[in-house]
């Protein structure tokens, strides 16, 4: 693992993060933009637990803890976000985020 | 052969994002982000992350996506279309699949099970008289699990109890020296607290989303 730079995850990373946030601005559906905050919170991780390898830096096991809570509030934003996009669709039978403009006013 | 396989995952994880950008339909975006979260647990693996990985498995690419792809079945309008495979299209997936089995298999069987239990109950000598190198591996070649647990329960014996830190105090000159012999050990912080307030938050987000999406009856037939 030596012979590989640390630049190259933090590429990954940023490659990812790119992704996810081109999908949440791009899509108009409510669960494409779902996934592109997972590709966000993905790139974040990989950010964490490359630094928490003893090559390429000193935040040892506390970026995999990072990591760890970034992966279970992750589940539970999808958990929440996917109910929301259910209650949505059940009053207004479609999942078009330019379509939730109630409380515009 | 890790560098290999950096890349080759670097490289799936990247695409897989760019597709999941670029795809229109909904199924085929899940599809891609289940491809590219799982390159990144290989990843967490290669950097010998490994219980982060496993975690990284089971939750997103066995909870969240799966969750995923129930929203998009539940909110999809107008039945899908059935799709027929052909003929090349089986042969190519039975060509992989026989692939994976035969990747799978000759790993499993070029392990000495004997051996690795011995290695893995402490005992330094086998019944031959040979040493054995024993014990679990080191935490940098990804046995992270145990330093992780503790962790979160508020002890760091990574780094209070672990011989590179009576190795820092003693370095550090006389005043150090007598303090550590005096039977002083520093504290470090843990993530007890922040491992409780996340259990709670799971509760409440668990009882929040079931409150959201509970089944409601249809106010217009009921007006009606």
């Amino acid at each position: 693992m030596e012979d590989i730079p640390v630049n190259m995850f933090l590429g990954v990373g940023a490659i990812l993060f790119v992704c996810g946030v081109l999908c949440m601005t791009t899509k108009r559906n409510a669960i494409g933009i779902l996934m592109g905050v997972e590709l966000v919170l993905n790139g974040a991780n990989i950010n964490l637990v490359a630094f928490s390898n003893s090559n390429y830096g000193l935040l040892g096991i506390d970026g995999q803890i990072m990591s760890l809570f970034v992966i279970v509030l992750a589940a539970a934003e999808a958990a929440v976000a996917l109910a929301i996009v259910l209650s949505f669709y059940n009053n207004h039978q479609t999942v078009d985020v330019d379509q939730a403009s109630e409380l515009q006013g | 052969m890790s560098e290999l396989l950096f890349y080759l995952y670097a490289l799936i994880a990247c695409g897989a994002a760019i597709a999941v950008v670029l795809s229109q339909n909904v199924v085929r975006m899940a599809f891609w982000l289940v491809v590219s979260l799982s390159s990144v647990s290989f990843l967490f693996f290669l950097l010998g992350a490994d219980f982060v990985g496993a975690t990284q498995l089971l939750i997103y690419v066995g909870g969240t996506v799966v969750l995923l792809i129930f929203g998009v079945m539940l909110t999809s309008s107008g039945p899908y279309k059935t799709i027929q495979n052909s003929p090349a299209e089986l042969a190519l997936s039975g060509m992989i699949g026989l692939a994976f089995l035969a990747v799978i298999s000759s790993s499993v069987f070029s392990v000495n099970w004997i051996e690795n239990s011995y290695r893995l109950a402490g005992a330094k000598e086998h019944h031959d008289g040979e040493q054995l190198k024993f014990g679990y591996n080191d935490e940098t070649e990804g046995n992270t699990t145990r330093s992780l647990g503790t962790a979160l329960l508020g002890v760091r014996f990574d780094k209070d109890y672990s011989p590179e830190a009576g190795k820092h105090a003693h370095s550090h000159g006389g005043e150090e020296h007598s303090h550590h012999d005096h039977g002083e050990v520093t504290v470090s912080t843990g993530y007890l607290l922040p491992f409780e307030i996340v259990s709670v938050h799971l509760l409440v987000v668990l009882v929040g989303a079931a409150y959201l999406a509970r089944a409601k009856r249809r106010v217009d037939v009921q007006q009606a």
